[in-house]
């Protein structure tokens, strides 16, 4: 078993880039125009009610000192480069092979409005990712324009209302069925594009019931929008009886497809009945989520919903590739342009890197280690499953609680998260609102980590509970290993102290603490 | 269950006998045991078929760049395009920070453990607020569209009103986002976007129009500084003294890079201020590269509507230290579901991470040479152009980076026009001909700070030689 690491981050006490530097220093120089070009034009261009007369207060430092700087906070940040069970966003390693063909100018220096002649490789790589999301879902069209998993749950409105104002009912399909355990972004983004929402609640057997579903579906539901499994790692097993009585009043089905690494190559939205569905690329598919995007969140769907996708979809057409930007029925863009391009070229070099067989034992990998790592958890006393009745092995994640360890030590969920960091470990998710289960935390084990890795983190979780019965002051004051203490969470509500700029921030402790400037 | 002969390089647990020791730890008999919930129905019936697995990474490199130099780009290529996405300089220092594993990593992130991302989101904010002369930057959200989108519905939120007035001359890619968000009609929580009429002669927002349009059912007045057609919006501080006199708010997008020599938004009454990131160290990956920014003054008003991450800085628990975390987490929908602020999720900010960098490069100095360059040379190609037989340029005079070129009198659409240089190794401008604003067949070209003297002279050549 490997050891629990002796970790303790990089502390460069690194000032605010705002105090840095002095009078004078630069970072990059432009070149002066060119004479010819002075001669003919002059100076002064702006015209003078727009001209800017003040100096922008930005910090003046060498090239050197710049990246010097930012070298030292990337130093500061943990970024999963510890071991990182971090449930919802499914850890995987990022291929720098995918990451350094996107940094080439054949795709960075590329302009969207180029004639699609000059964007031929591009294309060709969309319409075959294309390819490969049909056959792992069943849909007959994806799109990439969506920034994010929330993204597409609001391209999945826009589709919506689009089709039902197409039909002339969308006066009468203003609901939205969802479930309490869904993502947030489902109902939001629904709500946003102007649905009323409807959630259902959970049973026992931690899906809401169908009878719930039957009592909440009618002539005034538009869709509904439904992950599975969720994120306590149960699957419904009712879902296509869900997908019948949704259907049989007339509303479309959205699946989403944000936990699908326990069910790639084994799950297809549309034998399952759904109308669409929805992948993130940056999570499932091996492209970095970058601390919260840029993201792909890639929308399909079937043929009758084709019509309302987004513009633009791309087309084959003979040996070439175009861009079809005339869909009459189309919803509107959701975001200009195609979407994040890297992200799909970093997913289909994942999906080509893995082949189907890959795919299916990554899924097979990441419910079997999260089982393993679920045998491991159950053995400290202190941490209860949710849902603990329910005996069957959980998917690819699960959710926990550390509500008998709070009980026993007070420390919490919260305490315990500081804590993991002194590791090197990234803090847990804990749970999206509404905590359902008392402190919650949701590990998902995937099929990156090693054996040893999950080990190691579960190792690791047994100590912070010895710690908490032991010492529970110290994991209440962590971080302590990390390059900053704890930080006062007093100022976030506080419109007296939060300051989300320098600027700000000078106003507000002007008097008070004067910031020493520091190169 | 599948079978592989040899370990993936993507998965530990993929070496022999891997699988079979957790699942003796577990005591199931088979992978299928761990599938137990789901009902065997439900099991997809087609098999996978996907294309043949590119196993090794010389394969899966040959594949793709073999495929992407399929792709023609900006670099061997004069390009003129801009509207929306525009080519810019970007520093080495600011392709080695956002390539960093640590940011460009696969994870989420947390306070605890990334305090130094969470330093650079918050110099992002601080950097473009002293651009700006606004204190509240909240993290980029997807685009300059969904930007002003959200803004707009900040607007509808803090007034209670439901119309919003914007430029006749809009670019249709961002249009199109603005009505996705406030649209459509049949929706009781609708926002009707009116559009108001633009001066022919400066391409600016005809004063008389708006003020027949303003009233006390507006909810905000959108314009952009420098427009989508490159002028600059001279009478910004009477618009926003109109709003405000109608209890409207005012909402702007503005080109970062024009902030050097162009006044604040901040300084000219704007309420609300969007714009892309793009321009601040992202490359162009063929419209990858976007974000959009938003940031208001520091009043509850304002702070309280925002929709995404707003990143404060604050004291720890040890004297003397500042760390930095999210204001009002709970009122984005992550706290908040169907009832936050609009919505919210992953969105664009590694590219917070690049503008931090960049600005930090750039410095106030750097801003206003960057300024001028790009100003000059655009206004030095408009003038070139002008002298091309056959070729006008609409607003000469008065705009930034971007000038609309006519080419009504050279007899040839801009289609063809573009086909011709496109031969010749040049991307002209964006045709915006069929985008219903009177000006004919004409072109949106853009000049920046990549495009020298010369580079602008062969344009004019090349453009001589296909139109006699």
């Amino acid at each position: 078993m490997k050891s629990i690491p002796e970790f303790r981050s990089a502390k460069w006490n690194e000032p605010v880039v705002m105090e840095m530097g002095r009078s004078g220093s630069r970072g990059q120089l432009f070149p002066a125009p060119e004479d010819e070009v002075t001669e003919a034009v002059g100076i002064d261009l702006i015209p003078a009610a727009m001209q800017r007369k003040d100096r922008a207060a930005l910090p003046e430092i060498t090239e050197f000192e710049a990246q010097r700087h930012y070298l030292h906070l990337s130093q500061m940040t943990l970024g999963m480069m510890g071991v990182s069970l971090f449930g919802t966003c499914t850890m995987k390693y990022n291929s720098k092979t995918a990451e350094y063909a996107t940094l080439r100018p054949e795709l960075a220096e590329v302009h969207p409005y180029q004639h699609p002649d000059t964007l031929q490789g591009v294309l060709e790589i969309f319409d075959d990712f294309n390819g490969i999301l049909q056959n792992l879902s069943g849909m007959d069209q994806f799109i990439f324009q969506a920034g994010g998993g929330a993204d597409a749950a609001y391209t999945m409105a826009a589709v919506a209302r689009a089709y039902w104002r197409d039909k002339g009912k969308l006066h009468q399909r203003t609901e939205m069925v969802t479930s309490v355990q869904a993502h947030p972004c489902n109902p939001a983004t629904a709500a946003a594009a102007g649905f009323n929402v409807v959630n259902l609640p959970l049973e026992d057997n931690g899906y809401p019931s169908l009878e719930a579903l039957k009592a909440a579906v009618s002539e005034k539901t538009a869709l509904i929008m439904i992950n599975n499994p969720d994120d306590m790692g149960i699957y419904n097993p009712e879902i296509k009886e869900w997908v019948k009585v949704a259907k049989d009043a007339g509303a479309l089905c959205f699946y989403d497809h944000a936990n699908f690494n326990g069910v790639m190559g084994k799950l297809s939205a549309r034998e399952l009945g759904f109308d669409a569905c929805m992948f993130m690329l940056h999570k499932t598919f091996g492209a970095p989520k970058a601390g919260g995007g840029p993201a792909v969140g890639a929308y399909g769907c079937t043929k009758e919903l084709a019509p309302y996708l987004p513009c633009p979809v791309v087309v084959k057409h003979g040996n070439s590739y175009i861009l079809d930007e005339d869909r009459p029925k189309s919803s509107g863009k959701v975001r200009e342009f195609w979407g994040n391009v890297p992200q799909v070229v970093r997913a289909y070099a994942w999906a080509r890197a893995m082949g189907a067989d890959g795919i299916n034992l990554a899924s097979d990998i990441s419910v079997v280690a999260n089982n393993y790592m679920d045998k491991k958890l159950g053995e400290i006393v202190g941490l209860e499953i949710s849902n603990p009745k329910i005996n069957a092995h959980r998917m690819e994640m699960t959710r926990w609680s550390l509500a008998p360890l709070t009980e026993e030590t007070g420390v919490s969920t919260v305490d315990f998260a500081n804590r993991l960091a002194d590791f090197g470990i990234d803090p847990y998710w804990m749970s999206h609102e509404p905590w359902i289960v008392a402190e919650p935390f949701t590990p998902e084990a995937g099929e990156l980590w090693s054996k040893e890795d999950i080990d190691m983190w579960i190792g690791v979780i047994a100590q912070i509970v010895q710690e908490a019965r032991t010492n529970p002051e110290f994991v209440k004051t962590a971080p302590h290993n990390q390059a900053i203490a704890q930080v006062k969470g007093d100022a976030f509500e506080d419109p007296a102290k939060w300051a989300m700029t320098w600027r700000a921030y000078k106003r507000k402790v002007q008097g008070s603490t004067k910031v020493k400037g520091v190169a | 269950m599948a079978t592989n002969t040899r370990a993936h390089p993507w998965m530990a647990n993929s070496a022999p006998g891997a699988i079979q020791a957790m699942l003796d730890e577990i005591g199931a008999s088979s992978v299928d045991e761990v599938f137990e919930q789901i009902p065997k129905d439900h099991f997809r019936s087609a098999p996978l078929d996907l294309p043949p697995i590119l196993s090794s990474e010389v394969e899966l490199k040959r594949d793709l760049v073999s495929k992407l130099k399929k792709n023609e780009d900006c670099e061997t290529n004069l390009s003129f395009l801009g509207a929306g996405v525009w080519q810019h300089h970007v520093p080495a220092v600011v392709d080695e920070i956002v390539g960093r594993t640590e940011f460009a990593t696969n994870v989420w992130g947390s306070y605890q453990s990334d305090h130094g991302r969470n330093q650079s989101w918050f110099e992002f904010s601080s950097q473009l607020g002293a651009l700006l002369n606004l204190d509240v930057v909240q993290l980029p959200v997807y685009s300059w569209g969904c930007a002003i989108g959200h803004s707009i519905r900040m607007a509808q939120r803090i007034t209670g009103r439901s119309r919003v007035l914007i430029s006749q001359l809009s670019d249709p890619e961002r249009l199109s986002v603005i009505q996705t968000y406030c649209q459509p009609t049949e929706m009781d929580s609708h926002i009707e976007v009116q559009q108001v009429a633009v001066d022919p002669l400066s391409g600016r927002m005809d004063i008389s129009d708006l003020a027949s349009k303003m009233g006390d059912d507006v909810a905000a007045v959108y314009f952009e500084n420098p427009a989508y057609l490159g002028t600059i919006e001279t009478e910004a501080v009477k618009i926003a003294s109109m709003a405000r006199f109608a209890g409207a708010e005012t909402i702007v997008g503005v080109d970062p890079l024009s902030l050097g020599v162009m006044t604040a938004p901040g300084d000219y009454g704007a309420d609300i201020v969007t714009g892309p990131v793009q321009p601040l160290g992202v490359h162009m990956q063929c419209g990858g590269g976007v974000g959009g920014f938003i940031a208001s003054r520091d009043e509850e008003k304002y702070v309280l509507e925002y929709n995404g991450f707003l990143v404060s800085i604050v004291e720890t628990m040890k004297k003397g230290e500042v760390g930095f975390g999210l204001a009002c987490p709970h009122q984005n929908s992550y706290g908040s579901r169907e009832h936050g602020k609009d919505w919210t999720g992953n969105s664009t900010y590694l590219w917070a991470i690049a503008g931090a960098v960049y600005m930090s490069l750039l410095g106030p100095e750097g801003f206003r040479e960057l300024g001028n360059l790009i100003v000059s040379r655009a206004r030095y190609a408009a003038k070139c152009l002008a002298d091309v037989p056959g070729i006008q340029i609409v607003w000469p005079n008065s705009t930034f980076k971007e000038f609309v070129v006519n080419f009504d009198d050279t007899g040839k659409k801009v289609a063809e026009v573009n086909d011709l240089l496109r031969e010749r190794g040049i991307f002209g401008g964006k045709d915006i001909s069929k985008e219903n604003n009177a000006l004919g067949q004409s072109a949106l070209y853009c000049v920046t700070e990549v495009h020298t003297a010369a580079d602008i002279r062969r344009l004019v050549r090349t453009l001589k030689e296909v139109l006699s």
